[in-house]
């Protein structure tokens, strides 16, 4: 019986609470790949690029090999980086009531707990609008570039990009975009509103980032790490 | 396609083996991390729903000072006015921003509600039995994971408006005490979805009848 055969064969549904002995050898797991999500085995296969695999059960994506992928991925990295430098120093809105002219860069947004009982609100705030998503950034690069340049995997590269993995739900630059659509209509009605340079460099980081997650792929970037180090 | 997603498949557990959550590797029994991405290996999370529990009930009372305790303080004027979460949604559709207002009370009162009550759902799935496919349950686990960080909206919105309207006596915006709570209590759900190990939700299908 070959290795398809038995993974695709209905096995008798009991459910031990400790393991059974295992089914496989590990030179046969190597061949196998389990759901993420569900823990559903499936036998591994060369994905073409430009296609997704997906769980046969969940329909979780397992694999979606992008061509060029790396390469994107640290370009995009570094032009977030860039913005993210933009985004922090240049006004981002700008009031003007009877003359007078308020101008709030993204600093002093971050600033804006820092008095009073809201203050360690402050440290929330600068990480997870730029400290997490600066070093996710700078993660993927010092993960990402050696690969792309043919090198062996820099060290601890195992280690940074699980951190990026990580802390993906923790980088909410594009959840903070949306709040700041918010807060413009809120206050259009007291005073007049424009939006300075740094809101257009932070609308072209989030654009950034999504494009740049879309072509992560958990799975063949810890793949291509590991044949990169043997 | 139902009938393919509830049929029984082998599982790396079933199989006797253990597979990284993180690259998909499957192992032999026997080591402690995964010698890909050396991610820590566990067949299945065994502290998983204590920790689901334990930060959603954080979750759950924190929310509760984030809803009587003021999130904005304007001072127009002079005049001081202290407004929560509910208050500002109020005062929205007031100033007719339907809209804005609908998706304020969307970000920070349905989300988070909702947001309680499929994850206290998820985690009762495990050990009872309930209606939902496990295929519907897992969806609705990649939907509160992917939702969360969207209720942190509010949180920002009020450092913005205090950051900007600061005019002196004529108009000054300050955040609340509720906003730290609130904060909290989005980080805990977070906490505890990231804690629910989805390969859970399907064990349970795959017992016997009885």
């Amino acid at each position: 019986m070959s290795l398809a055969d038995v993974v695709a064969s209905e096995l008798p549904p009991q459910i031990n609470p400790a393991l059974p002995p295992p089914a496989f050898t590990a030179e046969q797991a190597g061949h196998l790949i389990a759901c993420p999500l569900c823990d559903a085995l499936h036998e591994e296969r060369e994905i073409a690029t430009g296609e997704t695999a997906r769980c046969a059960r969940c329909h979780a994506v397992l694999e979606q090999p992008r061509s060029m992928a790396m390469t994107r991925i640290i370009m995009l990295a570094l032009s977030a980086l860039v913005l993210m430098i933009a985004a922090m120093f240049f006004p981002f809105l700008e009031l003007s009531v009877a003359g007078r002219v308020q101008r709030s860069s993204l600093l002093d947004t971050i600033l804006a707990f820092s008095n009073g009982m809201t203050a360690p609100l402050t440290i929330a705030m600068a990480s997870l609008i730029v400290i997490l998503p600066t070093v996710r950034f700078l993660s993927l690069v010092y993960v990402l570039a050696p690969m792309a340049f043919g090198h062996r995997p820099a060290r601890h590269a195992d280690f940074f990009f699980r951190l990026a993995d990580h802390l993906r739900p923790w980088a909410m630059a594009e959840v903070f975009i949306v709040g700041v659509a918010v807060a413009l209509v809120k206050v259009a009605g007291l005073a007049h509103l424009s939006i300075g340079p740094a809101f257009w460099a932070f609308v072209a980081l989030v654009l950034v980032t999504v494009l740049k997650d879309n072509f992560m792929c958990r799975v063949t970037v810890w793949k291509t790490l590991e044949t990169r180090r043997s | 396609m139902e009938d393919a997603r509830d049929a029984p498949v082998l599982t790396a557990r079933r199989a006797g083996m253990i597979a990284c959550t993180e690259c998909g590797k499957v192992h032999v029994p026997g080591p402690e991390r995964c010698d890909r991405c050396g991610s820590r290996l566990s067949s299945r999370d065994e502290t998983s729903l204590q920790r689901v529990w334990a930060w959603l009930g954080a979750g759950l009372v924190i929310y509760v000072p984030a809803n009587v305790y003021p999130m904005l303080k304007t001072t127009l004027l002079g005049k001081t006015t202290n407004s929560t979460i509910f208050g500002g949604v109020v005062d929205l559709v007031h100033h007719g921003s339907y809209g804005i207002a609908g998706i304020v009370f969307f970000a920070s009162i349905m989300i988070p509600v909702a947001k309680f009550i499929a994850i206290a759902y998820l985690a009762l799935s495990v050990t009872h039995r309930v209606k939902l496919s496990p295929g519907k349950r897992q969806h609705l686990y990649e939907v509160v994971e992917f939702v969360g960080r969207w209720s942190m909206i509010d949180v920002f919105v009020v450092a913005i408006l205090a950051s900007l309207v600061q005019l002196d006596f004529a108009a000054a915006i300050n955040p609340g005490i509720a906003a730290i709570s609130f904060a909290l209590s989005v980080a805990f759900t977070m906490l505890s979805a990231q804690s629910f190990d989805p390969r859970l939700i399907w064990d349970a299908s795959e017992e016997p009848e009885q």
